[in-house]
């Protein structure tokens, strides 16, 4: 990715490896590999199924785990080397479940007040009630939730909040962890509103991790696609949704159940639609990254793959503009004949 | 099958004026407040809304799954000619399995972590009187049945085994086996990936056709509904306010909190904007306002929406709505 300003948040070759679960166990790899640039002022999406890596790259970026290999710079400095006051003033996390970061003790107000003088961005107390009124007010919540306990609040009510806590530390960079993932379809949307004006007012910038296509898509500049450890495409969110390169892109886009109906599953004769769609699925499930599969670690269930994609490991690089495919076959159109010869032990579907 | 046979057959399941509540010292705290729903043989029904909107709870009510203080308090629910409601324990374990089956969100919960899953399944056969011999011929069937690789060596897997798309596919074998009439199904995608999520949508999409199954598929998920069902019951505030056909539910929808929640929902394609927002939150069960329960919330709402209650009504695009106002004279 290019970007004129030098990155706010930036990641080189980042290798994560889990020592073995169990002493039969083999060491998981996480992360094989990932590199990216968050511009200033910009978002970036990481959209990708369970076991791609997205939330080990967040844990990583916010400096909660260190990389096996591979550096995370944060304005130019190695994440790891921050003091941890030093690195909540400039980047902070906001994850899927918004009680696990909210103290079940503490009301709104004494939770916000901590961190404001923690970070010395108020003096004394008496600030510290204005300055809450004001953080609470830019997650649009009313003053009266001051005195709340997080217990009485509902999911959306307290993912504002856990936005509002990390607001106070005044940070530049909020990666965000699925944290809409848990919400109703009318509170997402609301919590999905929220954090485009933030990012507008505040001139915030994003990592922004879902595995809702639809929803990285709202927020993102630049989205970038997950998958067994790696990105496999990259680029401007309007090239990603609409010019799709990478053969799995294609199958998540195809996958998402949209909100128009199109009879694609309803009902109908056989060979209708329905058996249309289910041919062009790749059977099977993300592998591991740490699977021993030489190659493409999307090839066995790749529709269009060729023999090169088995044993080599396409780069991510430039296909057009500024928009990145790690794929031999970036772009080559899916035809409803193209299936996998056979699913390679990781299929699902015999 | 066309729309006309399914919407002449006699329904599978009659659900009329269905009420539970929360029975305590005090008096009853209503839940779901006098749900109908028919489905019929070949027809595939969503039933959605948010959190605490009442359609889970809908479901275990039809199942006989309420747990004490939780109650049916009135209505019916009529299986062929069975009713259901107040049926005895006896009767309720005979249909289960046989005439009624059910799949959960997580199959985890189950399945028994420490049995083979061949042998749960065929365990649900042997309880429906089937041989030792031909539940298991039946299992590998149905395991075969839902794509599952290797059935006969699958049925000999541990649930830990598996990945959980496949658990899902086990449990909708599981579910298929004893050939019932009737498939209810509680969010059974929801905690799967949408690739995943896709195959298994397709999956019963096929199976339900070839049988003529009747299936009621609970869902938050717009997107599934959209995609996966015939018709669709909208429910809010333990309430259906919006019930027809989902091609025109979604087309053209005749209740402003399904125009307001399908305007919140996000798309892949099309113009990037600004979500739609329905500003506060749903009343909890025990302080359900006078009138229309979401005339607080409404855009729409006129004086008399707080004052009398709206009952379904048929609407001319083929839906039935419960609101007094018609979208011809919807504010912008």
């Amino acid at each position: 990715m290019s970007s004129p300003a030098a990155p706010v948040l930036a990641a080189s070759d980042l290798v994560k490896i889990y020592p073995p679960a169990s002493r039969a166990g083999r060491p998981s790899t996480a992360l094989a590999g990932v590199s990216l640039d968050l511009a200033e002022g910009t978002c970036l999406g990481v959209v990708g199924e369970s076991g791609c890596g997205k939330s080990t790259l967040a844990r990583l970026l916010v400096g909660l785990e260190r990389p096996t290999a591979g550096t995370v710079l944060l304005q130019g400095q190695t994440v790891t080397s921050f003091r941890r006051p030093e690195l909540a003033r400039r980047l902070q996390l906001v994850s899927q479940d918004p009680f696990s970061s909210l103290n079940p003790r503490l009301t709104v107000s004494s939770a916000l007040t901590e961190v404001l003088l923690v970070h010395h961005r108020v003096d004394g107390k008496k600030q510290a009630a204005a300055r809450v009124a004001d953080l609470l007010e830019m997650v649009s919540l009313g003053p009266q939730f001051a005195s709340r306990l997080p217990h009485e609040m509902s999911g959306g009510q307290a993912q504002r909040v856990a936005i509002a806590r990390a607001l106070a530390a005044e940070p530049q960079i909020l990666v965000l962890d699925e944290p809409t993932s848990a919400l109703d379809v009318s509170v997402r949307a609301g919590i999905v509103n929220l954090l485009a004006g933030l990012r507008t007012d505040l001139a915030l910038s994003y990592l922004f991790i879902s595995h809702d296509m639809a929803v990285i898509r709202q927020l993102s500049d630049q989205i970038g696609v997950m998958y067994a450890g790696r990105f496999v495409e990259r680029g401007p969110w309007q090239s990603v949704m609409s010019e799709p390169l990478h053969p799995y892109t294609r199958a998540l886009l195809q996958a998402v159940p949209e909100p128009h109906p199109d009879g694609s599953l309803l009902g109908g004769p056989e060979g209708s639609a329905e058996e249309s769609t289910e041919g062009t699925l790749e059977p099977g499930e993300s592998p591991a990254a740490a699977s021993a599969q030489t190659g493409c670690k999307y090839a066995p269930r790749c529709p269009i793959r060729i023999d090169r994609c088995l044993t080599e490991e396409p780069p991510l690089e430039i296909v057009t503009g500024a928009h990145e495919a790690a794929c031999y076959r970036a772009g080559v159109p899916v035809e409803p004949g193209d299936v996998p010869a056979e699913a390679g032990g990781v299929g699902e579907r015999a | 099958m066309t729309d006309r046979d399914v919407t002449s057959a006699e329904p599978v399941l009659a659900i009329r004026d269905l009420s539970v509540g929360l029975r305590a010292r005090s008096g009853v705290t209503e839940l779901i407040r006098g749900v109908s729903l028919d489905i019929r043989p070949g027809e595939r029904v969503g039933l959605v809304g948010e959190s605490g909107s009442g359609k889970s709870l809908t479901m275990l009510a039809v199942m006989g799954l309420l747990a004490s203080p939780v109650a049916v308090t009135g209505g019916s629910v009529t299986l062929g000619g069975t009713q259901l409601v107040g049926a005895s324990d006896r009767t309720l374990r005979a249909l289960r399995g046989s005439e009624i089956a059910m799949v959960y969100q997580d199959p985890m919960t189950s399945l028994d972590p420490l049995q083979r899953v061949g042998e749960q399944i065929a365990e649900g056969l042997r309880a429906h009187g089937v041989s030792r011999h031909e539940a298991s011929e039946r299992t590998v069937a149905a395991l075969a049945e839902v794509q599952l690789p290797d059935p006969a060596r699958l049925a000999r897997s541990y649930p830990h085994e598996l990945s959980g798309g496949m658990r899902q596919r086990v449990m909708i074998a599981a579910a298929l086996a004893g050939n019932p009439r009737l498939l209810l199904a509680d969010e059974p995608t929801t905690a799967l990936d949408v690739t995943i999520q896709r195959q298994i949508l397709s999956l019963v999409a096929r199976i339900q056709r070839a049988r003529n199954l009747a299936v009621l598929w609970v869902t938050h998920d717009l997107g599934v509904a959209a995609q996966f069902v015939q018709r669709l019951a909208v429910m809010y505030a333990g309430r259906v306010v919006e019930v027809g056909p989902t091609t025109a539910i979604f087309s053209d929808p005749q209740h402003p909190y399904t125009a307001a929640l399908l305007d919140a929902v996000p798309s892949t394609t099309g113009e990037r904007a600004a979500l739609g927002q329905i500003p506060g939150s749903p009343p909890e069960p025990g302080s359900f306002p006078a009138g229309c329960s979401f005339a607080s919330r409404c855009r729409q709402a006129l004086p008399r929406c707080t004052r009398a209650e709206p009952i379904l009504e048929q609407r001319p695009s083929g839906v039935e709505a419960a609101c007094f106002v018609p979208p011809a004279e919807w504010r912008a």
